[in-house]
C-alpha cells in the first residue's frame, strides 16, 4: 500500500484531520491528532503497523518536529512515517507511550536532547543528561563553546600559571572580548523545509 | 530518642521496610556504566529503575558537524563489540539517501563481516551471561578464544581488531587480503565443534536450567508493543527478523532459518543465541561459496570521493536504513541538507529500547535473576548512552 492510499484510507477514517505529504511521510499537521492516527494505522487489520521502530526529534529553525517510524511485525511491512510540527514556543506532543510502550525510552530521549514535551508521558525525565541541565543540547541554537578558540579569562588563568601564549590567541581573545561576544563553536549546515 | 528508632510504624501490618539498592554504576554485572535503581522487599525486587548517560558524548551532534565519512569511525564505537554491523547500518542509511549501489564482491563481504560480527556478539554475550549465572570467567574465556580467531581476521581485513571502520558509502574500505577467505573457511570448519563443546557444557547443564528457565519471561504481545527487537524478540517467539523482513543488501539469496523461542525466559533467549550461530554459519558457508574471485569493491559514483571524503554531499532528503545488529534492529534516521554535514543524524540503538522493559521482567524476583536478566538482555552501554 503506498502513501497516498494510507492517506486517504487515515482520512476516511478520521474526518477532518489535516494530512500533508512531506518526502514521503505524512505531516500530521495538528499534533494533538497524533495518537488517533497512530491507534487506528496499530489497529486496522490490513495495514496492522503494531512495532514502532523509531522515534526521533529533529529540529528546522523555524519549528521543532517528531518523527515515527512505523513497521509491521506481522506482516512484514513498512516503514509508514509520521511526523508532527510544534513551535519552539509549546513543544507539546501527545505521547505514544499508551499505544506503543517502545515509544517510553526513545521520547525522553527527544525530550532530553530536544525539549519535546511529551504530554501523557508516565514518567518524562532527562535519560542522558544529569538532573537539573539546562537548555536542551541537540537545538541547532543551543550554544555549545569552542574548545580551541581560547577567551580573556582563560588567557588569564594561563598567564597567572606561567604558561606562554601565542600572540595570536591573545589577539583573537581581546577581540572577541571587544566585539562582546563569547568562544562558541559555529554550526554549519542550512535548513531545509 | 531510642524510643523513637524503636518505634512501630503499623503495628497491624507486618510487612517489611523496602530497601532502595543501587545496582551500579560501577558494578561488574552491569556490562559498563549503567545502573539500576532497585527497591527490595527483602530479596524480591519491587520497582526497578534503569539509569543511564554516564557514557553519554552526543553522538549525534558529533556527527552533525562532520562529514559523512567521517561518522565511519564514531559508529566503531556505538556498539563496541559489533563494529562491522555498526558500520553496515550506516552505509545502508547513507546508500538509501544518495541511492548508491554496491558492487556484487562488496556485498559478499560486507555480510561475511556481518555474520562473523554475530559470532562474535553471541559468544561473547552467552559468556558473560554464564560469568553473571556465577560461572565464574570460565565460559567467558571459552568464547574469547573463538572470538579471538574471528577478530584476528578483521585485523586482517580492516587493520583493526575491534574499531574495524571497514565499510564505505556504495561498498568497502579495501578489498580482501590473499588467503584471508581460506582463513575465514578454516575458523568457520571448527566453529561448530567449539559451539558442540560450549552446549555439552552448558545447554543441559542443571544449573544453567533451573537459574535461567521461566525468569524474566516476556510475553510475545509485550515484546512487540515494546518495539523490542534482536534474539529477545525472537525468544519470545516472534517471527521478526530484518533480514527477511527488509531483504537487504544480499540476504535475500541465502537459505537460512530464525531461530524461535518458546517461552521468552533468559534460557530461550541464551538458546536462541547459540542456534542464531549455527544459522550465521550456514550463511557464511554460503557467501564464502558464492563470492566472485574478482570484481569492483566500491561503487563508480562514489570513486572521486574516496580521497576527497568532504566533497560527498548526498542530495536534499531523508532515509532510514536499518539492519538486523546481534543485539536487534540498529538504524540510522539521516536528513541531508545537501552540504557535507547531515542535518539530522539519529541512532536507533537496539540496547537502548530493548531496556525499555527491563523493569517489567524483574518485578517479582529475586535480585540475583534481575543481574541475570539484565545480561540476557543483552546490552553495550556504548550503544545504550550514544
Amino acid at each position: 500500500m503506498n502513501l497516498q492510499e494510507i492517506q486517504s484510507k487515515i482520512e476516511a477514517a478520521l474526518p477532518g484531520i489535516r494530512l500533508k505529504p512531506v518526502r514521503e511521510s505524512l505531516l500530521i499537521e495538528d499534533a494533538a491528532m497524533l495518537p488517533k492516527v497512530a491507534a487506528f494505522l496499530k489497529n486496522d487489520p490490513v495495514l496492522a503497523l503494531d512495532y514502532l521502530s523509531s522515534v526521533t526529534g529533529a529540529d528546522y529553525l523555524k519549528y521543532l518536529e517528531s518523527v515515527y517510524h512505523l513497521y509491521s511485525v506481522e506482516k512484514k511491512t513498512g516503514p509508514v512515517v509520521l511526523r508532527v510540527r510544534v513551535t519552539r514556543d509549546s513543544p507539546r506532543i501527545p505521547s505514544l507511550v499508551p499505544i506503543y510502550r517502545g515509544a517510553e525510552f526513545q521520547e525522553r530521549e527527544a525530550f532530553d536532547m530536544y525539549g519535546l514535551y511529551f504530554e501523557n508521558h508516565p514518567d518524562l525525565r532527562r535519560i542522558f543528561m544529569w538532573e537539573g541541565f539546562e537548555g536542551f543540547p541537540m537545538r541547532k541554537d543551543y550554544e555549545q563553546e569552542d574548545s580551541e578558540i581560547l577567551e580573556t579569562a582563560d588567557i588569564e588563568w594561563l598567564d597567572r600559571h606561567g604558561a606562554k601564549v601565542p600572540e595570536g590567541m591573545r589577539k583573537k581573545a581581546a577581540d572577541l572580548k571587544a566585539q562582546g561576544k563569547r568562544a562558541v563553536a559555529e554550526k554549519t549546515g542550512k535548513s531545509i523545509e | 530518642m531510642m524510643e523513637k528508632m524503636f518505634e512501630v510504624q503499623d503495628p497491624v501490618n507486618h510487612d517489611t521496610q523496602t530497601l532502595q539498592v543501587n545496582i551500579g554504576p560501577q558494578h561488574p554485572s552491569t556490562h559498563g556504566v549503567f545502573r539500576m535503581n532497585v527497591v527490595l522487599d527483602g530479596e524480591t525486587v519491587v520497582s526497578l529503575k534503569p539509569v543511564m548517560g554516564y557514557l553519554h558524548r552526543n553522538h549525534e551532534q558529533i556527527a552533525e558537524n562532520i562529514s559523512y565519512t567521517a561518522s565511519m569511525p564514531y559508529t566503531d564505537r556505538l556498539d563496541y563489540f559489533n563494529s562491522m554491523s555498526n558500520n553496515f547500518a550506516w552505509a545502508l542509511a547513507v546508500e538509501k539517501l544518495a541511492n548508491l549501489d554496491v558492487p556484487e564482491r562488496a556485498q559478499y563481504i560486507r555480510v561475511i563481516m556481518a555474520e562473523l560480527t554475530r559470532l562474535v556478539n553471541h559468544v561473547s554475550v552467552i559468556g558473560f551471561l554464564l560469568n553473571d549465572l556465577g560461572a565464574f570467567f570460565t565460559p567467558v574465556l571459552y568464547a574469547f578464544r573463538e572470538r579471538e580467531k574471528i577478530l584476528d581476521i578483521f585485523e586482517e581485513v580492516s587493520g583493526a581488531r575491534m574499531m574495524c571502520n571497514f565499510l564505505r558509502f556504495g561498498g568497502i574500505k579495501r578489498d580482501l587480503p590473499a588467503g584471508t577467505l581460506e582463513r575465514i573457511k578454516e575458523v568457520i570448519q571448527n566453529f561448530p565443534k567449539f559451539l558442540d563443546e560450549f552446549e555439552t557444557l552448558l545447554t543441559k547443564n542443571e544449573i544453567l536450567c533451573m537459574r535461567c528457565q521461566n525468569v524474566g519471561v516476556l510475553p510475545a504481545e509485550l515484546a512487540v508493543n515494546a518495539s523490542i527487537t534482536g534474539p529477545m524478540l525472537r525468544a519470545s517467539g516472534v517471527n521478526y527478523d530484518v533480514r527477511k523482513a527488509d531483504k537487504y543488501s544480499i540476504y535475500d539469496r541465502f537459505d537460512f532459518k530464525i531461530p524461535l523461542g518458546q517461552t521468552g525466559d533468559v534460557y530461550d533467549r541464551y538458546y536462541c543465541r547459540v542456534l542464531e550461530m549455527r544459522e550465521s554459519l550456514k550463511i557464511l558457508q554460503q557467501a564464502l561459496r558464492d563470492i566472485p574471485v574478482t570484481g569492483e569493491i566500491i561503487s563508480k559514483k562514489m570513486a572521486p570521493f574516496v580521497k576527497a571524503p568532504r566533497n560527498f554531499k548526498p542530495p536534499v532528503g531523508e532515509a532510514y536504513g536499518r539492519v538486523e545488529a546481534p543485539k536487534g534492529e540498529l538504524g540510522f534516521y539521516v536528513v541531508s541538507d545537501g552540504t557535507p554535514q547531515p542535518w539530522r543524524y539519529h541512532v536507533r540503538a537496539p540496547s537502548l529500547i530493548n531496556l525499555t522493559i527491563l523493569e517489567d521482567l524483574c518485578i517479582g524476583h529475586k535480585v540475583a535473576d534481575a543481574i541475570v536478566i539484565l545480561g540476557s538482555i543483552d546490552i553495550v552501554l556504548g550503544e545504550v548512552d550514544h
